[in-house]
């Protein structure tokens, strides 16, 4: 799988689906989310199916999670930051239309 | 030099659907399309198959377009069969109606179109909120939503895979379709038609106008002066959602793929197809007031498409009196419309003429002459 070809000091802290995750500045979450396991993004909101980041230019929309509690955000376009909460979007965010009204 | 026994110039909606029909007969038509940067509606449409409250004004609009959304569950079982899934669906469809003002208005229109001389069997409901939720069961529909009529002749289907649907069937059951030759002249040499492209020159014995907003120039060609004009829709579309919205309701709609398409306006712009933020935010506005969720969702695109356009905004289908054997039709409802197109429009085009039912369409509607 994808790991960093040089080791900068990572400096900024954020969670994935709750782990802890070290990042360096400038990174974008898509990034992150394809050297930390299971590798993916998100699943589709019809089949489930397992979606990791493709394009990594904000064409592709497979790279779609959940940052600080918004849903559907492009993380490829998006650089990390310290203490940002990540999760992996599934079914059931779109399911949950009540929390979401 | 190409020949054929008919030539359907455009294979758009309404030159798709009726070629299809014609290679259906046996025919072998040969279909002349435009490139792709043309102005295509059949590319920019809504998806709806709609029967709902059309025909106000003109009762044989509201007779053909019953007849087509019954004929289209088997136009869709033939394309399936040829094309895969079209996602096709006659459920029925709703008309959100926010408020109990807007609801009582609605009713009064649907009544006025079931009351007219003539009379017509009821194929519509007007549900209150209660018989809504009943209908369609854990839909989170804003609090001004008042009820809704519901159709059950309404239905959807992705334009997109229809269109390839149509244009797939064409070649396999014995047509041609050739792209980028939009068409320049037309024509008439010894009973047969020339239709010159920028890429040669094709002949038939028949023709088939069906090239959108580009009719009119080459209908005059053949005698037939066929009033038209561009009428652009602008449409939003968002992320995908898990299915939560059972049945179309008219402006927006849950594709298969669980985006939400929302639509349309009516601007009288000329060729332009901009989008404007104006329009949208008006669209996203009501589209939230009837279901609160979508205002959390993202757009993922937003479009127009220029509709083809008649002075009554109904269908035209004429065969030239000075060139017989050319024939022009032309809509704005060609989604709706295409289970007709591929049967009676073929069929007429076949025959060489066309039969009563379809007379009141020709152009000449709009030459009666103004009582003073």
């Amino acid at each position: 799988m994808f790991r960093r070809l040089h080791e900068p000091t990572p400096s900024v802290t954020l969670t994935i689906d709750g782990t802890a995750v070290l990042a360096a500045p400038g990174e974008t979450v898509a990034a992150v989310l394809l050297r930390t396991p299971p590798f993916h993004a998100r699943t589709t909101m019809l089949s489930g199916a397992r979606r990791a980041p493709y394009c990594m230019m904000g064409v592709c929309f497979d790279c779609l999670a959940v940052v600080d509690g918004e849903r559907s955000v492009q993380t490829c376009l998006t650089l990390v930051r310290d203490g940002m909460t990540v999760e992996r979007q599934g079914k059931e965010q779109g399911r949950d239309l009540e929390a979401m009204a | 030099m190409r020949e054929a026994e008919v030539i359907v110039i455009g294979a758009g909606m309404v030159g798709a659907a009726a070629a299809y029909g014609l290679a259906r007969r046996g025919l072998r038509p040969l279909v002349v399309d435009g490139g792709d940067l043309d102005y295509r509606a059949a590319r920019g449409n809504g998806g709806l198959v709609w029967v709902q409250g059309k025909g106000l004004d003109m009762a044989p609009y509201q007779w053909l377009t019953r007849r087509s959304s019954d004929l289209w569950p088997e136009l869709a079982a033939q394309l399936v069969q040829i094309a895969g899934d079209i996602q096709y669906q006659r459920r029925g469809g709703v008309t959100l109606c926010l408020g109990e003002e807007e609801l009582a208005s609605r009713e009064g229109t649907l009544m006025r179109l079931h009351n007219r001389p003539g009379g017509s069997e009821r194929d519509f409901e007007m549900l209150d909120r209660a018989g809504l939720e009943k209908l369609m069961p854990g839909v989170p529909f804003g609090p001004d939503v008042a009820g809704a009529s519901y159709c059950w002749r309404d239905g959807h289907v992705d334009p997109l895979r229809l269109l390839l649907a149509l244009q797939r069937g064409i070649k396999e059951l014995g047509g041609t379709l050739l792209s980028d030759q939009p068409v320049r002249a037309i024509t008439r040499e010894q009973g047969i038609f020339k239709v010159r492209t920028d890429k040669g020159m094709h002949g038939a014995a028949k023709i088939l106008i069906a090239a959108g907003n580009g009719s009119g120039a080459l209908a005059r060609q053949v005698g037939l002066d066929v009033p038209v004009r561009p009428q652009r829709g602008q449409m939003l579309i968002t992320e995908r959602f898990a299915p939560i919205l059972p049945l179309p309701a008219g402006g927006i709609r849950q594709t298969g793929e669980g985006t939400f398409q929302i639509g349309a306006t009516q601007e009288e712009v000329g060729y332009d197809l901009a989008t404007s933020v104006d329009a949208a935010a008006t669209m996203a506005r009501r589209t939230v007031q009837a279901l609160p969720f979508l205002g959390r969702a993202k757009l993922v695109r937003h479009w127009s498409a220029l509709r083809v356009m008649t002075p009554d905004g109904h269908p035209i289908y004429a065969q030239s009196e000075s060139h017989p054997g050319a024939f022009v039709a032309l809509c704005h409802s060609g989604i709706t419309l295409a289970a007709a197109h591929s049967e009676m429009l073929a069929d007429a085009v076949a025959a060489g003429g066309f039969p009563d039912e379809i007379s009141p369409f020709h152009h000449r509607r709009f030459d009666v002459q103004k009582a003073a």
